[in-house]
């Protein structure tokens, strides 16, 4: 493993991140107050607890997810979008490392920036409500899990782009979309029997159910189907972009 | 001694089915500088891509310090720096920065020193903490080939380093050329300026439409290829170039008449040729030499290499 070189991506990558760090910061936490303001307490106020646990405090998961969600995806996808839109890909092709070791650096790095924002979300979260977590491990294993295999996303969906509104279709026409119907705002048991069956077809239930069980102990599915769902997912990635290196499939002619 | 690059017939097609590269062999030495000398969409960027792990090829193997490219590749690419033909560059980060990431991708310890030598040499040490895109192009070019000798190449590829660059950043680089091969840095470039490959290269490798016409020791091409012209300025203007000087390669225009001989001919023919304009009543009041140079003949070569594929 040529580990001095995983540095110097990860490195380059996350100061890239901490240059600006307050404008990465300011848009996921103003619209986790929004979603407070909207969600917690106009709905909130309807709806007081799911399954004994404050609405308030159900959505917290859910709202970490989606944001962990599309922060991986878009920093991973930028991350590697970036160098073969302004050419500097040469470099890291003309580098003694392995595909390993170059997905290994940009995904770890999209992968620690998305998971220190989602730290700084449950931080604005605790102010609005009392946060309890019952498994913290298991809660720091679903986040890290999810950030890793969804950066690992982004990279491909960032390979494949062939420009900037690619780049966004994905994370906006499926993610998105995916995250609201997968239960990060309500439980699917409060959803007819019909599109509660469709909603089992949807990755991300599975994603925010294992992680919501992590906080209350209350989910949709059972937390072991949880994890096999992500591990799943990080399988199908990996194999994903083991092929796109193997082939230079968009990378190398 | 064993080649420091041994490139055996190297094919590439790229998937728009377009063939750049008809199995190439070159094998350049260690210390040497070769120049690739061809006109545009001849191959040269193919052929360095190939080398350095860009382009897949579709045929043919690479070497490079005995190490094979596809199977070896760490090894192969940790002794190559590359300085492409585009200036692709992190815009937003410091010249340090992006060099000291260079030198990190190549799995080399962080060393300021030697890097602070190597911006020095470049004249870029001033410019350290400037962000990329506040440099000009000279700028961004001169930090391009500070990335590529961060980690201590021992093979520098310049993908025409010269291609709209001032004279200053040209002399600049050229010396910097010199310093490194004395350092034993072994240097492959491109480039479309003939009198620079004729000026700088060792060795010179003519390479056109993907297939390469030969490789040669500059001198001796100059040689076995150069041919001499005497220029006479002749006193009176003649009709017409004499019946009697029929046997001889010779292009009158206005007064000045021009003899082409082969310098590596038994005879060059010029004293007999004196006579004979003696003889014929010419007098001239001047005469000059001067040698083709290499655009003469690179361009005879193109002009064979053509009339070959014509007969074929
Ligand atoms: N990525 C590519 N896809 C298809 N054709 C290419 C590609 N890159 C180069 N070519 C073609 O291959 C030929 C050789 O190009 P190149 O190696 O860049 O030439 P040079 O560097 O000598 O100007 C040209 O005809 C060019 O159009
Ligand atoms: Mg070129």
């Amino acid at each position: 493993m040529n580990w001095l070189a995983i540095g110097a991506i990860y490195r380059f990558e996350m100061s890239r991140f901490f240059r600006t760090v307050t404008q990465s910061i300011i848009s996921p936490v103003l619209s986790t107050v929004l979603y407070f303001v909207v969600f917690g307490s106009a709905i909130g106020g309807r709806i007081e607890s799911v399954e004994g646990v404050s609405y308030g405090a159900f959505i917290v998961p859910g709202l970490v997810m989606l944001t962990l969600l599309q922060q991986s995806i878009s920093n991973a996808s930028f991350g590697i979008y970036f160098p073969k839109f302004i050419g500097t890909i040469f470099e890291l092709l003309s580098a003694p490392m392995s595909f390993i070791e170059i997905v290994i650096g940009y995904v770890g790095a999209a992968a620690t920036k998305a998971l220190f924002i989602a730290g700084i979300i449950m931080i604005t979260a605790s102010f609005f409500v009392e946060l309890n977590i019952l498994h913290p491990v298991w809660m720091l294993a679903f986040l890290v899990m999810t950030a890793v295999s969804f950066a690992l996303l982004g990279f491909i969906i960032g390979i494949w782009a062939k420009n900037f509104e690619q780049l966004q279709l994905i994370p906006l026409l499926v993610v998105t979309p995916l995250v609201f119907l997968g239960g990060s705002f309500y439980s699917i048991s409060m959803l007819p029997p019909a599109w509660a069956t469709v909603s089992h077809f949807n990755p991300v239930l599975y994603l925010v159910s294992g992680f919501r069980w992590s906080f209350f102990g209350i989910s949709d599915v059972p937390v072991g189907i949880s994890l096999v769902a992500v591990a799943g997912f990080f399988v199908i990635c990996l194999a994903a972009i083991y092929a796109i290196f193997r082939t230079g499939w968009r990378i190398k002619p | 001694m064993a080649p420091i690059i041994s490139i055996k017939g190297l094919q590439k097609t790229y998937d728009s089915g377009h063939t750049a590269l008809h199995g190439v062999d070159l094998d350049i030495e260690e210390g040497e500088i070769l120049a690739l000398l061809g006109p545009n969409g001849a191959g040269k960027t193919t052929t360095i891509s190939a080398v350095c792990g860009l382009v897949t090829p579709t045929g043919g193997t690479v070497t490079v310090g005995g190490h094979d490219i596809a199977t070896d590749y760490r090894a192969a690419r940790s002794m190559i720096g590359l300085v492409p033909q585009e200036i692709s560059i992190e815009p937003f980060e410091k010249v340090m920065n992006t060099v000291r990431f260079s030198r990190g991708l190549f799995g080399k310890k962080r060393d300021d020193a030697y890097l602070e030598k190597v911006l020095r040499s470049l004249s870029l040490w001033d410019k350290r903490d400037s962000r990329n895109n506040e440099l000009s192009g000279g700028m961004k070019r001169r930090v391009l080939i500070a990335k590529a000798l961060s980690h201590e190449p021992r093979v520098l590829f310049l993908d025409e380093p010269t291609a709209g660059v001032d004279v200053n950043l040209r002399k600049d680089m050229w010396q910097l050329v010199r310093e490194l091969r004395a350092d034993g840095v072994t240097i492959i470039l491109t480039t479309h300026y003939i009198e620079e490959a004729e000026e700088m290269a060792d060795r010179i490798g003519v390479i056109d439409k993907g297939r390469l016409l030969l490789v040669e020791e500059k001198d001796k091409l100059m040689k076995s290829l150069g041919r001499k012209q005497l220029v006479l300025e002749l006193a009176k203007v003649p009709d017409a170039i004499p019946a009697s000087l029929a046997g001889y390669e010779l292009e009158l225009e206005g007064n000045r008449l021009t003899y082409t001989f082969d310098t590596t001919a038994e005879s060059t023919g010029v004293t007999r040729l004196m006579a004979d304009l003696a003889s014929a009543g010419l007098k001239f009041t001047d005469l000059s030499t001067r040698q083709s140079s290499l655009e003469d003949v690179f361009l005879s070569l193109v002009d064979e290499g053509q009339q070959k594929e014509a007969a074929q």
